[in-house]
Parts: structure tokens; sequence; C-alpha cells
């Protein structure tokens, strides 16, 4: 059974150093993500300074791997080589609403022509992708039954 | 202290453009193509090229102004300037800033332009081809989301959800574009009309709102505007067309990474319309025509929206076809064919279309027009808008 949701050959993360304790979390299945020592507040993508309290002591914290579908995409037509004749997939847009209510892009797992709701509670799934130069993991969801 | 605003200070003198081919089918190169459209926008106003004295562009431009300065033997550079941002969000910024510096003196006949042959060049449509991805696209691309349709689609899918907006709204988007298109001679989509059923059958690009039809074309050609006070326009061959309100940027954090800008389901455009309409003393009832920047139809809407001009609470009505024709239209939009069927000309041919407009010689003419909108590329950040009027609007 293929452990991965997209084919092989689309480009991996590069693992920048801004970004590296979110990559490192991922290889042990756990979510990382940015939070300020000053304010005490999440923020993702990663940045260099907080929004909020523009303190540069940014830290990072373990965040429940739960959230609900805020929106949505079923791309069709193959906008890489490696996505020739593989047919529709599903993008979402996840809200964490435990970590300040972040967001984070990723494949919702199971058949790709699902109805998807918007506000449907998912879990993160790690797929780990081993045999890449440097390994990497990506975080996957899935509905929460 | 004196108002600061740009409204009624500077003019369009000059329109010019190219012919418009589909992508990788025009016979001359990018920067020949700005050329073309730079003299044909001098001659139509009647200004010797080599009196223009800047270059406003966008969307990463490569002819530069250095270069065009030199080609065209331009007697002394005074302007040379780039807007931040990719597509079409900077069309109206480029032309704001070209009126900006005519009109604090740093210049005296600036020209804003976009030329464009992807052909020779890369492809919008095609996702990052290399083999790491950096930046925001290291949290995006492996997940497969990399073309610009699937950067916005889930705004859209947000929106039109949030809003029970139905697909056949941006359907009737669309249709206007190609309606127009058809009696355009230099329309890449005249002869190949869209009818409802055309439409319905489209493949999709991405669901749940992105059929074929949706989506913009890709194109080579240029498009470019000559800008001079408005004193000056009053002394040149055409009717001036005023510059009456611009505005550029985004809201609060409209840029945050990885799709987590607060307000997600937007054009952007929330602070720029308002600005917009401030400088210009005007709101969407006073316009007669519409120019919205279509990337994609779902843009379009969002776009409307934030300008005041539909109500999501009645979208699906407002937005059917013979609503936005020339022909008995409430809201003409998209009169020359837009993006969608005139030419991706990344909103420099509306710029040029609402002139015509102004002027009454527009193919398809909306009678008496006086006012006229142009709201740029949607989604992106910065996003751009601007209207412009006839002597009339002072």
């Amino acid at each position: 059974m293929s452990t991965r949701y997209l084919p092989e050959g689309l480009p991996a993360p590069a693992q920048e150093p801004i970004a590296q304790p979110y990559w490192e979390g991922t290889r042990v299945s756990r979510l990382v993500v940015q939070k300020c020592n000053g304010c005490g507040k999440h923020q993702w993508g990663p940045e260099w300074i907080c929004h909020r309290c523009h303190s540069f002591d940014l830290g990072w914290a373990e965040v429940a791997p739960r959230g609900r579908i805020y929106s949505w995409q079923r791309p069709h037509h193959p906008v890489h080589p490696a996505l020739n004749g593989h047919g529709p997939y599903l993008v979402v847009l996840v809200e964490l609403p435990e970590a300040d209510g972040i967001r984070m892009v990723g494949n919702l797992l199971g058949d790709p022509m699902q109805e998807v709701t918007i506000g449907a509670e998912v879990e993160a799934v790690f797929e780990p992708h081993d045999a890449a130069t440097p390994p990497y993991t990506l975080v996957q969801w899935r509905l929460v039954k | 202290m004196s108002e600061r605003t740009l409204r009624g200070k500077v003019a369009i003198a000059g329109i010019g453009e190219t012919t418009y081919y589909k992508h990788g089918q025009s016979p001359d190169a990018e920067f020949k193509l700005a050329l073309q459209a730079i003299v044909n926008a001098c001659r139509d106003a009647g200004v010797d090229p080599r009196d223009v004295d800047g270059f406003a562009s966008y969307g990463g431009d490569r002819s530069d102004g250095p270069r065009l300065a030199a080609a065209l033997g331009i007697r002394e550079l005074r302007f040379s300037n780039m807007h931040w941002g990719g597509g079409g969000g900077g069309v109206a910024a480029a032309v704001a800033n070209a009126g900006a510096a005519v009109h604090s003196g740093m210049a005296n006949c600036v020209i804003a332009f976009r030329s464009l042959a992807q052909g020779q060049f890369a492809r919008y449509g095609r996702g990052n081809q290399s083999a790491a991805a950096g930046g925001d696209d290291a949290f995006l691309a492996p997940y497969g989301l990399m073309s610009p349709a699937q950067r916005f689609a889930m705004k859209i899918t947000r929106f039109m959800t949030e809003h029970g907006i139905r697909h056949e709204a941006l359907r009737a988007i669309a249709m206007a574009s190609y309606h127009h298109a058809q009696s355009n001679p230099n329309a890449v989509m005249r002869g190949r009309p869209l009818s409802e059923e055309k439409y319905d059958a489209s493949r999709w690009i991405i669901e749940p709102f992105h059929r074929l039809f949706d989506c913009c074309q890709e194109n080579d050609g240029a498009g470019a505007v000559l800008v001079v006070p408005a004193d000056r326009a009053r002394g040149l061959r055409h009717k001036p067309v005023y510059l009456l309100g611009a505005a550029q940027g985004g809201h609060h954090r409209s840029a945050a990474p990885v799709h987590n800008a607060p307000d997600y389901a937007s054009a952007h455009f929330r602070t720029v319309a308002r600005n917009m309409w401030e400088m210009a003393k005007l709101g969407p009832a006073d316009c007669d025509v519409v120019q919205a920047y279509e990337n994609f139809t779902g843009g379009v809407l969002l776009s409307l929206v934030e300008h005041g001009f539909v109500d999501p609470k009645t979208a699906n009505e407002q937005l059917v076809l013979d609503n936005l024709l020339v022909s008995g239209g409430r809201m003409p939009m998209n009169t020359s064919g837009g993006n969608l069927a005139e030419c991706y000309m990344h909103g420099l041919e509306m710029v040029n279309e609402a002139v015509r407009q102004l002027r009454g010689t527009a193919i398809n003419q909306v009678k008496d027009a006086k006012v006229v909108a142009v709201l740029g590329g949607p989604m992106v950040t910065p996003v751009s808008s601007l209207v412009v009027g006839t002597e009339d609007t002072l």
C-alpha cells in the first residue's frame, strides 16, 4: 500500500532554517509551530518577527494536531509533470482553533471525490518521505470519525 | 493645508496597443511589442516619443525603463518605476504612479505599460519545476498547490459557500467578456462565442468553481497609456481622460504567509476600494462602465463585492448576462472582451478600453459614458484600482 497521497516527483520542501523546528517535529510526528516568547501567541508561516508584539524572540511549541476545514479545492488540471494522468486530488486549508486559529495547507486523505464540508473536524497524519535526500515528512489531514 | 489628491490633476492623453496574439504566436519579441505599444500611445496623443521622460510598469515586466529610454532616444529619463507584486495587481497602480510622478513634478510625460509574451518565456499556469520548494511554497507545492488558479481557489470556495452564490453567477461574468469580444477585431476570442452549454460542458480545472472558461488565457502583446498633467492634456489631440481616484495596497496582513490572511476570502480590495472612492468623491453608483480584471471569474465576483458594485446577498440576481452587457445592462462590464476574451494583457487593455469609452470611440460604446472604474487583478497583494472620468466629472 502506498503511503503517499500524491505521486512521486513533486517538489520537496526546502526545509529552510527559519522553519527547522517545524520540519524536525514532523519527523517525530509532532506538530510544532512558532509561538512568540513575548506575547505567547502562535503564528504561521514562520517569520522573523512576531506580527503582534514585534518581539524577535520567537519560540516554538507543539500544538494539538487537530483542526477544522476552513476551505478546500479539488484540482483536476495537472500543474506539474508528476501529476499527469493522476486525476483529481483534494487540497484543504485547515484552521487550528487550539493554536490561535493559524492555518495550514495539506491534502485531505481518502476518496478524492468525497464531499467536503467547511467546518469538518480533521486530524493530522504524518506522511514520511524517508527515501528523499534529505528525508522529510508532510502533514496531511483526515476526517475525524 | 491643501488637499492631497490626484483627482483631476493628471490625465491619460494617449493609448496604444499591439496586435494581440495567442500565447507563443507573436512574430515579434516581447521588447519590440513594448516599443510598438509605447510609440502607438505617443502617436495617439500627438507627442514625440523622445519627450516621454518616465516609465511605470508592474508584474515584474521584463521591458525595463532604462532600456526603453535608450531604445527610444528619450532625451532625459526622470522616472523609472516598477510596482511590486505579481500578475495584474499593479495595473492601476502603474497608471497612478505615473500620475503621481507628473503631478509632483518629478516627471512631465510618463508611459504606464505592460508587455507580455509568455510564449517566449515561462507559462503562468505551470507549477514550480524545481526539485525543492522554498519560502511559502515549501508548505504548498508538495501538496500539489502550485498554480495561480490553485492559490486563489480556496478564497473563492469559502466566499461562495458562505454566501450561497451559485456557479451561474461566474458563468455570466465569463459570457459577458466573450459576448463583447465578438465585435472587437483585435480580440483574441473573436469568432469563438461562449454559450451556456459550451461553458457548462467545459472541463474542470479546479472544483468547485473553476471550469476552463472561468480561467484567463495567456497571450502575447503590449499596451501603454501616456500620462501628463491635466493642463497639458487639454492642449493635446484628444478629449482628456482624467484620473479621478486611484489606490493600491491591501488590507491588514493580506499577504500573510501560507494562506493565513485574517480576512481570507477576499480579493484584497477592502481598504483599497474605500481609498479610491474617497479620492474620487464617487461611489459605484456613479460609474457608467466597469472594467473588472479577470484572472479567474471568482476573483471578479470578490472584486465587484469589495468595490460595492455587487451585494453578496443579491449576487445571484445581479450577476446575470443581460445585466452586464453594453446593450441594455445596468452594469456594462468588460466591454472590449476583458482578459478572458480580448487579451490577457494584465489589465492594461482594460485601461485603454476605459479611455475609449470616455472618448466615445469604443466598439461597444456605452452611451454618454462619463465615469469608468478599472478594478485591477484581484486576490494578489498588492492590488490596485482606479476611476477615470470626462471633463464633466471634475
